[in-house]
Formats: structure tokens, sequence, C-alpha cells
């Protein structure tokens, strides 16, 4: 691979001789530039915009009247009886109430349904197609179908209840119930796509690890224990971790299936900095809100890496 | 003892009765699982095909089966669903082709090409990769708005363009073909662009149609943003922000007949308040439309 020949062609170079033979060549720039223009614009740029956003008083609708405020819209998150303290609080205790309820059942759940995939049984290949298929659907339709399954009036859940004798809820407006009705649909909703990617993993492990251990008069539990959540901790740091992200941009579900309700107890922070930047116009605020968020984020993500992560290099 | 096949099992020296445990509770577990992932799906398709009158009833099999819904929501002029079917059509397709072209361009440069700022430019485009998205949305939407994009297909389409998923993809696997066939060409005097475009792509075409699918259902079925990019103009939203309006049509219509006295179903719940989540949501909504409105003027002014 590293040993290609040189070929000279006329005037044409081939792909890579620009710096190689001394000459300047537009061309590699031509071949990047119109990524390059969309990737500068929306996220380079936005990137430092933001930030910048968040340091001023930043109503859009009055570009006349947009003083520098400098840390005070952070200040404001920490601050209580700041217009934004109740609000934005409230929204991430709600989201991490969401991440704590959603993540364990979508890794949990994902590894279980990935291991009765792995068999070898007839139908199976239609199974995995069932499962996947949520997956395929967008939010709303997700959502939508949800909200009427769980509809206190004529939803399957009730009518489910009720026919084994016991009495229906207002699944959507009433607490708990509408974070497990969000978290049953979220679950619906995308538990394929983590199950797919260990159903993948769990097929790159080698069989001969097993039959080693059952030779040693390993039972399938403890071949489960310690060969296979072993060999999945790589790839379960990346389920992880998406799974975690995923759930922290909580929107579309509770948008479409409580509107934040009831009484803003299923609000989440994305819903948040929309209602804040987008409907209320208070875009200085909401970027203080994304910065804050983002950096969380960031940090959670680094400590899943540092704590699941660790002894990785082994491999 | 039954025959085993697998030396596993045979080995783990498992009795016929753990075996059959295993297996009972493996086909218990797997027919739960899919009653849960068919049952809505079931339920959504029953519903559709169901009359008005039994929509809230606990049958499984409609008494009186009907199409009669799918002409409504094509005849109801609240629910403009074929205009909202051409936009979501239009914006995927303008996204796909276009992330297709750009992101092909681009991964061909960083996969083969060697030019000054290439490692720093492929390193900026891996940094994004862990930013998280929620930092974007605002000034993303501020930006869309300077250039007066909001409720325009390029305000939804552009921001997108940016991603950089397709291009670590699409190199990844320029990286995976022989360049002795690229050079093939151009010792037969193809130009770089013609190679590109002559050999490298047509080898390409699996990983390219699998972007495009990948590309093509991301951009359908996205939400948040066209619903901030589009959400105050009826008329040009996608399907799944259209769709999402469907709860207070639905729900009104249901009121209007439980008001006419006729209570359909036999839960035996207590019939539903008008949910604040209604109110709210419209109130919501009107305060949208005031501010779309106080933006438009802000525009004109400027």
């Amino acid at each position: 691979m590293a040993t290609t020949p040189q070929v000279k062609v006329g005037a044409h170079a081939t792909p890579g001789a620009g710096v190689r033979h001394g000459r300047f060549s537009f061309l590699p720039y031509l071949f990047v530039l119109p990524h390059l223009i969309f990737f500068a614009a929306f996220l380079g740029y936005p990137f430092f915009y933001g930030v910048y956003i968040s340091l001023f008083n930043f109503d859009f609708l009055r570009p006349e009247q947009r003083p520098f405020v400098g840390a005070e819209n952070y200040i404001n998150l920490f601050r209580q009886g700041s217009i934004q303290f109740t609000d934005f609080w409230r929204a991430m205790i709600n989201t991490a109430e969401f991440v704590l309820y959603s993540v364990p059942p979508l890794v949990i759940l994902a590894l279980l349904l990935a291991v009765l995939l792995n068999g070898n049984y007839p139908g199976r290949n239609l199974f995995r197609g069932l499962f996947f298929a949520p997956y395929a659907l967008s939010v709303t339709v997700a959502a939508l179908l949800w909200w009427w399954i769980f509809q206190p009036q004529g939803g399957m859940i009730n009518h489910l209840i009720s026919s084994i004798g016991l009495g229906g809820r207002q699944w959507l407006s009433e607490m708990p119930w509408a974070w497990v009705a969000i978290t049953v649909a979220t679950i619906w909703w995308t538990i394929g796509f983590n199950t797919v990617i260990f159903l993948a993993a769990l097929q790159e492990i080698s069989a001969s690890l097993y039959e080693a251990a059952s030779i040693d008069g390993a039972n399938p539990i403890q071949q489960f224990f310690y060969i296979t959540i072993p060999m999945l901790r790589p790839v379960m740091i990346f389920v992880l971790t998406i799974t975690l992200l995923a759930s922290a941009n909580l929107f579309g579900q509770p948008y479409i299936m409580t509107k934040g309700g009831p009484a803003q107890q299923t609000e989440s922070v994305m819903m948040r900095i929309y209602q804040e930047g987008i409907l209320e116009n208070r875009m200085g605020n909401a970027a203080a809100m994304s910065v804050l968020v983002a950096i969380i984020l960031l940090i959670l993500t680094t400590l899943n890496f540092k704590v699941f992560g660790s002894g990785d290099n082994e491999q | 003892m039954a025959t085993v096949s697998k030396s596993t099992e045979r080995a783990a020296g498992s009795s016929v009765n753990a075996e059959l445990a295993r297996r009972v509770v493996f086909y218990v577990l797997l027919t739960l699982f899919s009653l849960f992932f068919l049952l809505p799906l079931v339920w959504m398709i029953v519903t559709a095909i169901k009359p008005f009158a039994e929509w809230v009833q606990p049958n499984w099999i409609p008494k009186d089966a009907t199409f009669q819904n799918f002409s409504d929501i094509f005849q109801d002029p609240s629910l403009p669903v074929r205009r909202w079917f051409v936009n979501s059509l239009v914006i995927a397709a303008a996204f796909t082709i276009a992330t297709l072209i750009i992101d092909a361009m681009a991964a061909y440069a960083y996969a083969r090409m060697e030019f000054r700022g290439r490692n720093l430019l492929f390193g900026l485009l891996l940094a994004t990769l862990v930013m998280p998205g929620i930092m974007f949305l605002v000034p993303n939407f501020i930006l869309i708005a300077q250039l007066n994009w909001i409720g325009t297909y390029q305000g939804v389409i552009a921001p997108g363009l940016a991603g950089v998923f397709g291009v670590f993809f699409l190199r990844q696997f320029f990286q995976g073909i022989p360049r002795e066939l690229e050079e093939a060409a151009l010792i037969d005097g193809a130009g770089v662009w013609t190679t590109f475009v002559r050999v490298v792509l047509p080898l390409a075409s699996g990983a390219l149609a699998t972007l495009g699918v990948i590309t093509f259902m991301t951009s359908w079925n996205d939400f948040l943003w066209p619903l901030l990019i589009l959400g105050n103009e009826r008329d040009m939203l996608t399907l799944p922000v259209g769709l999402a309006t469907l709860p207070r049509t639905v729900q009104f219509r249901l009121r209007q007949a439980d008001g006419g006295g006729h209570r359909h179903d036999h839960t035996g719940a207590d019939p539903v308040p008008v949910p604040a989540a209604v109110h709210r949501a419209k109130r919501g909504d009107d305060r949208a439309q005031g501010v779309a409105k106080q933006r438009q003027r802000s525009m004109a002014e400027k």
C-alpha cells in the first residue's frame, strides 16, 4: 500500500501529487471546499457565535437594544430568584430523571434482546426486523402512536387494564405516569438501534471462547458474565454514551405526548431552551443554557469513558 | 437423553430439565418482547381502519372496517397532508443529493490527496463529533433568521450539510479502493475529476447508496430543526412536524362527539376534562405566531 508508483501524466498530477512535487495545487482544496463552506458556516462559526450570544442580552427582535451583559446570563442560571432559575433547573432535573429512567432499560433490555436474537432458530430474522422496525419511524409517529395508546379514554392500555379488572389512569396528565408513558414510548422507538449494535458485537465473539469455558464446566449464566460481558465492554461504553446523549436531548416525545405537562413536570431541557430562545426570544439566556448543558454533557461523556473505559487498552 | 447437538450444552452437563427450562424462558421472553413491539403497530393499523364511532372502543377487529380515515386526512383543510408530503420529499431529496455530492468530494480529498492543512482540517471535523448538538441550536437559528431563511426549504437543508458523518463514512470506503485503479485511469489520460467521477464513484456506488438511504431517512424523520425553521408556516411544514399537530385535531373531534352526549368507551375511566395541555399548547402556538409576525416585521424594517 505504502509504495505507490509515482505516475506523471501530461499536465495532470496524480491525486496528492501537489505537495510531493513541490508545486502548490488548488485541486484538493476545490474538492474540500463545498463541504468546508457549510462546515465553517453551520458548525465552526456557530460554535463561537453561541458563546458570544450568551454574553449579551440578545433579543432577536430588537437589534438596537442588545447590551453586553458579560456573565450575567450564566449567573442568572445559578441565582435563585432570577426569572430563569426555577424553570431551568426544573427542566434540568426533569431531564436527569428521564435519563435515569430510560438509559438502564435501553442498555440492559437491548443486551437481553440481542442475546435472544443471537440464537439459531427459525424466524430469527423476522424477530430482528420486528425489534428494529420502530427505529425507522419518525419521533412524531412513535410519540403519536403511544399518545393514542395512553389516552385515558379509548386508549389501548386502559382497555387492557380494565379487561383484567383494574381501573385506568390519566397516563399523560398524572405524575409519575407521564414519565412512564414517555419512557415506554422511547424504549419502543429506539431500543432496536442499541440491540443491533449489541447483536453485531455478540457475533464478533469467537465461539471457541464459549467452548473452552464449557469444557471447563462453566454454565451458560457464568459464560454470559465471564465471557460475553467483558468482551462487550468497548461496545457497552459506546452504547451507554450515545444513549445517554440521546436521552439528554429528549424533546419530541414530551413535546407531542404531554406538551411538557402536567404542570411542566415533563418539560425537558431542550423544550426549555426552545421555549426560552425561540418562542420567547430571549436568545442570550437560551444560549447560556445551551453552553452550560453542553459542558455538563461533555463532562458526563468523559466520565463515562474514564469510569467504564479503564483497562480498555488490553484490547 | 435427548440429542444435544451443541458441544457447549453437552459439556455444561445440564439435565434435560434445565435445558427445557431454558427453552421455555427463551420463548416466553421472545413472545413478550414480540407482543410489546407488535401490538402498538397493530393497534395503529386497527384504529386507522375503524370508523370514527369505534375509535375509542376496545375491539381489536373493526366491526365496520372503512378507509374513510384515509380519505378524511387528505380532505381536511386544516391538515394539508399532501403539501406536507411534498415538502418532506423535496427537503429530504435535496438534502440527500447535496450531501452525497459534497461529502463524496470532500471524502475523496481527505482519503487520497495530500495538501497543506489536511490534518488540521480533518482534526477539526473529528472534534465536532464530540460537541453536543445542543450548542448549535440557538446560534444556527439566528444565522438562518439573519439569512432570511426562516420558513424556507434551504433554511432546513443548509445546516445539515455541515455534518461530518458522511465524510468519515465515504473516506473510509475510498481508502479501501485499490489505488491501482485510479492510477490506471490517470495513465490513460483521465484527469483527476474524470477519474473521480468515472472510476471512484462507480466503485463506491454501494457505499453511496447506503449513505443515501441513511441520509434520506434521517432528514425525512427529523423533527426539532424543521419545527424551529418551519413551525410558523403551516403550508411549509414537513410531515413529522405537521402530524405533530394531530393530537389537537383528534381531541377536538372526540370532545365534540362527547359533548353530543355519546360516550363510546366502556372503560369506566373518568371522562377527561379538557386537558390543560391542549390549552397550553394553543397558547404557546398563538404566542409563537405573534413572535413570527413581529419577526417578519423587524426583518422588513431592516
